[in-house]
């Protein structure tokens, strides 16, 4: 007759790894791995003076094509706006002034990026402020993202050298401090 | 049984039924005037609206947002509208021109899956350890009242104690 008892089974007494566990405790540190690495790319903010910048592809408006990586050499900048910005409009006559004053050199470039807006606005402040350099919107907000904007307007400007050498986050407050920007990179 | 009218009193309602039909004539005619019959209501654009978020403030659906970017993109949802774009073609192209955190509820694909796996997950979790915790609390609780029940005391100074309490009563 067999006896009932309570005494562990040999395989009670070594049930293995405790997969249960194992598998909480992963999810746990997968989860807390990536909150870490959102808080850090929420805190690192807009990109930095003196790395690279990041490169892209602008639509304009007017469907032309422009790709930051084939401009080395030249001095990019690089103006988030939107049309429903109110500092934007601001600075969009010194922006305008400052590329009519360079638009004959080969050695520098304008770039107005779009952010979040509407089509029909957005042409209708180009019209307002007669603005005349390669103007597009930030489709998908890839740009605005790569640059890790926080706001508009932030212009931000680029070396001959493809490394960031200026970052404006807000309007520019003249003109005169645009091109003070700008002249000395040029000279580079 | 035959109802007769008098001329005057059937004349009277004769007239307030004409004036009640005509009323409710204009004021459906009014209504009607306040959507414009050429164009999507203010309801059809904020069933789409309240599917969206502000581009520019922190969690505001766009159909509450007062600001001036949201106006235009209800605008821009009733300019699709009137074009004939369905609900999924609009939330496409706002997805495709501002990217997929224009919508209030991220697409479920790629990385987005942790947003609805993840807490449905935990709560399962939490409440498995809630019940195993409980579960260890009363067997320990059983376990002390059977093994208190059960054994013999045979304490030397626990004796010595019942002897004086026997003692001290009598």
């Amino acid at each position: 007759m067999t006896e009932l008892t309570n005494q562990p089974t040999p395989e009670e007494n070594n049930p293995g790894l405790p997969w249960g566990r194992i598998a909480l405790w992963g999810g746990l540190f997968l989860l807390l791995a990536l909150m870490a690495i959102g808080l850090k790319r929420t805190q690192e903010g807009h990109v930095q003076v003196g790395q690279v910048a990041p490169q892209f592809t602008l639509t304009s408006f007017d469907g032309q094509e422009y790709d930051t990586a084939d401009m080395d050499g030249k001095v990019i900048v690089v103006n988030f706006w939107s049309s429903w910005c109110k500092p934007c409009e601001s600075e969009a006559p010194d922006l305008e002034a400052a590329w009519r004053y360079y638009q004959d050199r080969d050695d520098i470039v304008f770039l107005g990026v779009d952010y979040v807006d509407t089509e029909t606005e957005a042409r209708g402040y180009l019209t307002k402020f007669d603005i005349t350099y390669p103007n597009g919107p930030d489709k998908g907000t890839s740009i605005s993202q790569a640059y890790r904007i926080s706001g508009v307007p932030e212009t931000y400007i680029i070396g001959k050298d493809g490394v960031l050498a200026a970052a404006q986050i807000g309007p520019f407050r003249s003109y005169d401090q645009i091109l003070s920007i700008i002249n000395p990179l040029l000279e580079q | 049984m035959i109802i007769k009218f008098r001329p005057s009193a059937y004349k009277i309602t004769s007239i307030f039924l004409l004036i009640f039909f005509l009323a409710s004539l204009i004021t459906g005619v009014a209504a009607a005037q306040g959507d414009d019959p050429a164009g999507p209501s203010a309801d059809e654009v904020n069933a789409i609206a309240r599917q969206l978020f502000c581009p520019v403030c922190e969690n505001t659906p766009l159909d509450v947002c007062a600001t001036q970017a949201c106006a235009q993109w209800r605008a821009l949802i009733r300019e699709k509208l009137a074009a004939g774009w369905s609900e999924e073609e609009i939330k496409q192209y706002f997805v495709d021109q501002y990217g997929a955190r224009a919508l209030s509820e991220p697409p479920r694909e790629g990385f987005n899956w942790l947003v609805y796996i993840v807490p449905p997950i935990l709560f399962v979790a939490g409440a498995y350890i809630l019940y195993r915790g409980l579960r260890s609390w009363n067997q320990v609780d059983e376990q002390l009242e059977i093994s208190s029940a059960s054994e013999p005391v045979d304490d030397d100074y626990m004796a010595q104690l019942e002897d004086q309490l026997n003692s001290s009563r009598k």
